[in-house]
């Protein structure tokens, strides 16, 4: 690999760079980021490796890098961050998580001047996830709003579940997608995380303290951007997220009492699990001495309860929700079919080529980047549903999905990486400062901003020497006393 | 304002064969600025995370003023954790950036911007506050999220090595700017890092923790001047302090081919002819007389007046390498001898068996 020669790099006979290299940490690496310009400090890499995709607010340099036509996040971040936010990232995916997916930390990195710069987490963009930017912008809808927050709980909840502890829990740090008429929500910094066998109470408990505080805080943010819509307090929906949590966490995980007379409430609680999305795979059932009372508590539940049955049935991966929907297309399928009686992968095999396949391959490919799959066919279910209450007779799929891309499709936005960097707000534009980061605000922003300030703490600050945090100086101490 | 007393405290993980951190006793007092500094897997998390309410208490208790808190949910127990997460908000002022919790607190206007202005005027943040945060330096974001914090106007402030995400240069400027805010502010605050040199500048006090259990609490230079065993003595100190075996005898203790008068009472206390003595890399000098330790010098290395030399001591297993820092204007170069003299009563003795102080 041919690096630029730094000024002080030691060069041998055939020009390559002895110095220090870059080392990647990867269990599937992509060799076309062996090549990128690691020796240059994240924040001043050349456009022609970004693109300038929405995200969330960051402490961090963070940047969207191109390779091909693959799309990788980058942040720079000191080592034992880097390495612990990989191998946590790795942990929950193995767990089922729905979150963003590690692909490398390139670390031994130096500038041109042989300075080391820190090292780069690498993970795989998820496309199709909605920047929440402007999710909750001026005219959304109250229930989509509560479907969002219903996400949030959701993948807190399972997270808890896992006993991660997440330490970080805000809306930046949540991506969300489109999951038929609701959203699932996915982790994308877990760089403050921890995986513990089980957590404790105070434990989840400090989790919530921390979402409450940061989700606020990123509410009142979006409102002072002109970017919450009016309905919307900050107050209620923490609220609402808290609230939610800990009826979700008592339905999956609380004691319920009853008597030998209502033994059917065993069988409901375990339905409404699995209409939650979840499964049980422990159920702990416990009868009083006298055996009157029964008591049942879940011991173990996994979430994925749809997802699961239809990736085993037809190898689709999709959201939960999307798999309901999906399901139940193929519930009708087989009753239209009459098929009850064969068996239920034959029957899935049939539905996948003869329903859900044709619908997709119909969708153009310039238009596939708008929707994902299990989306579109969900969308174009929908579609089908209108159009037969208006022709008062079921239309075939065919027309349907030629419906669907003409009159839906064709007018919505690109989501598989949506592009905007102007942020509509109140009629107007505002431009970021800088369109690859954010967490710097608008360009409007900054009025009033200009002008030195007095800051008698920097000014004290100015003589340190980095030095310093390495050697304990005695005399110092003795001074003190 | 609070105390905050360890009576006993023990944890113990599931599964795990031995407690994390056992039997902690540990006063705090009001106002106090109180360091946990050990090495990695020590259980100064863990202590502190008993405090915050996170960890559980298996046995014994924790307490913040007269309160026994050992049951109490975290936010019920008035303690602040700063530093765990400082995103700063682009589109709200500073001013607002630090207050906000308060709001959703349900604190009235009035009372949150004047406690965003007190705390903002402790940290020098007064002519920032209408300002966005966009242009604010890495140190000021630091402060800001500190104003957080301070805010809350909690009875105890916790970090969780909350530095260990700067470069060197914000660390050090951070570390000075958070003992001196402690000090003005008053508000008992534990800090936990495995950094011993952050843990001497900072702290009022250092606990010193190793495998779950308390070594020693004292002020840092106490720690310094007399540490109570081998781990402390080797852990506390930057160069660290150098272990060298010897062994007593007839009027004192032989090191290499020399022999220190140390006191008898000293010695007597040893349980058995070998020692460690323990040698600050200041406690040698180049030897005036002509007699001492032969040091041959493999590196050396200058700061300012002082210089540090690195080698091996005639007599002493070439394997233990020594430091020692020393005050010439012509440093020896490398390969050379020379001789280095120890002051006696300079020296620190330990039980090579017990491993305890016996000076
Ligand atoms: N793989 C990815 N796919 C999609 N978006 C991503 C990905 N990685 C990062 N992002 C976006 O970049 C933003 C910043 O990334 P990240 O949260 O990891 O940075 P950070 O500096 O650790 O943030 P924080 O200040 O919360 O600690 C996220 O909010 C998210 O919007
Ligand atoms: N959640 C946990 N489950 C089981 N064991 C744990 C857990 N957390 C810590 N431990 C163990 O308890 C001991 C003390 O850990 P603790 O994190 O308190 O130490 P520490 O001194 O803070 O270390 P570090 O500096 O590495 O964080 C270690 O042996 C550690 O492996
Ligand atoms: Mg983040
Ligand atoms: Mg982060």
């Amino acid at each position: 690999m041919r690096r630029p020669a730094g000024r002080n790099a030691p060069l041998d006979a055939a020009g390559w760079h002895t110095g220090p290299v870059p080392r990647f940490l990867s269990a599937k690496p992509d060799a076309r980021l062996i090549p990128l310009p690691w020796g240059t400090p994240l924040a001043e890499w050349p456009v022609e490796h970004l693109v300038a995709l929405p995200r969330g607010i960051s402490r961090h340099v963070v940047r969207f890098i191109k390779v091909g036509d693959q799309v990788y996040g980058a942040k720079e971040v000191v080592e034992h961050v880097a390495i612990h936010e990989y191998r946590l990232l790795h942990d929950l995916r193995r767990l089922g998580t729905p979150s963003v997916e590690p692909v490398a930390v390139v670390s031994g990195r130096v500038d041109a001047d042989g300075v080391p710069l820190d090292p780069v987490l690498i993970t795989r963009h998820l496309d199709f996830a909605l920047p929440y930017r402007s999710l909750f912008s001026p005219g959304v809808r109250h229930d989509t709003v509560m479907r969002l927050l219903d996400a949030m709980v959701v993948l807190l909840a399972r997270l808890h579940l896992l006993g991660f502890m997440w330490g970080d829990v805000s809306l930046s740090n949540i991506l969300f997608r489109r999951d038929a008429d609701t959203f699932a929500a996915y982790l994308v910094d877990a760089e403050t995380g921890e995986l513990h066998d089980q957590l404790t109470d105070g434990q989840r408990s400090h989790d919530l303290e921390i979402a409450r505080v940061n989700i606020f805080g990123d509410f009142c943010d979006l409102e002072a951007g002109g970017l919450l819509d009016e309905s919307l307090d900050p107050l209620s929906l923490v609220e609402t997220i808290e609230s939610r949590y800990h009826e979700l966490w008592d339905e999956l995980t609380g004691l319920e009492e009853f008597s030998d007379s209502e033994l059917y409430r065993i069988e409901s609680r375990v339905r409404r699990l699995n209409a939650l999305g979840f499964d049980v795979a422990e159920l702990d059932i416990q009868t009083s001495p006298d055996g009157r009372t029964i008591s049942i508590q879940p011991k173990v539940v996994d979430a994925g309860h749809h997802s699961r049955r239809l990736m085993r049935l037809t190898g689709l991966d999709t959201e939960e929700n999307q798999a309901r929907r999906l399901l139940n297309d193929l519930d009708t399928f087989r009753a239209r079919m009459q098929l009850q009686d064969a068996d239920e992968s034959v029957v899935a095999h049939q539905w996948l080529t003869e329903c859900f396949e044709p619908v997709i391959s119909a969708i153009p490919p310039e238009l596939s980047g708008k929707r994902d799959p299990a989306q579109i066919y969900h969308e174009v279910l929908d579609y089908r549903w209108y159009m037969s209450q208006r022709e008062d007779r079921e239309a075939p799929l065919v027309k349907a999905t030629k419906g669907y891309v003409r009159d839906v499709l064709n007018t919505l936005p690109d989501e598989a990486m949506s592009r905007d960097v102007l942020v509509t707000v109140d009629g107007g534009d505002h431009r970021l400062i800088n369109p690859y980061d954010p967490s710097l605000g608008f360009v409007d922003d900054l009025e009033g901003d200009e002008g030195p300030v007095h800051d008698p703490w920097e000014e004290a600050a100015e003589g340190i020497d980095a030095g310093q945090a390495e050697v304990l100086d005695v005399d110092a101490l003795r001074r003190r006393g | 304002m609070a105390t905050v007393s360890y009576k006993d405290a023990t944890r113990i993980y599931p599964g795990a064969d031995h407690a994390a951190v056992d039997k902690l006793n540990l006063e705090i007092g009001d106002g106090e600025f109180m360091v946990l500094v050990g090495p990695s897997g020590c259980g100064k998390s863990t202590s502190l995370r008993m405090l915050a309410g996170l960890e559980e208490v298996n046995s014994g208790s924790v307490w913040i003023g007269d309160q026994d808190v050992t049951g109490l949910a975290p936010k019920d127990r008035d303690v602040a954790m700063v530093f765990q997460n400082y995103a700063l908000y682009p589109h709200m002022t500073v001013a607002d950036n630090m207050g906000f919790a308060l709001k959703m607190k349900g604190v009235a206007k009035d009372e949150r911007e004047s406690r965003v202005l007190e705390a903002a005027k402790l940290l020098g943040l007064e002519d920032l506050l209408t300002r966005k945060p966009k242009n604010l330096s890495g140190g000021q974001r630091q402060r800001v999220a500190m104003g957080r914090a301070i805010v809350r106007d909690p009875q105890v402030f916790l970090m969780d090595e909350p530095l260990s995400n700067l470069d060197a240069r914000l660390r050090v400027q951070t570390r000075t700017q958070i003992a001196a805010l402690q000090t003005r502010l008053g508000v008992t605050t534990v800090y936990v890092t495995h950094d011993q040199v952050e843990a001497m500048t900072m702290g009022d006090r250092v606990a010193v923790m190793k495998d779950g259990k308390l070594q020693q609490v004292d002020r840092p230079l106490a720690l310094y001047d007399s540490p109570k065993n081998l781990f402390v003595a080797g852990f506390i100190g930057s160069p660290a302090m150098n272990l060298l075996p010897a062994r007593v005898v007839d009027g004192g203790v032989e090191l290499g081919d020399l022999v220190l008068p140390v006191p008898r009472e000293t010695t007597e206390r040893a349980t058995g002819a070998d020692v460690v003595l323990g040698v600050r890399p200041e406690n040698f000098e180049l030897s005036p007389t002509g007699e001492g330790l032969t040091m041959t010098v493999n590196a050396v290395e200058e700061t300012g007046a002082d210089s540090y030399l690195y080698g091996s001591l005639t007599g002493v297993p070439h394997d233990q390498q020594v430091v020692a820092r020393v005050t010439t204007r012509t440093p020896p170069s490398r390969g050379e001898r020379v001789l280095l003299h120890i002051d006696p009563a300079k020296v620190h003795v330990f039980d090579k068996t017990t491993t305890e102080r016996i000076s």
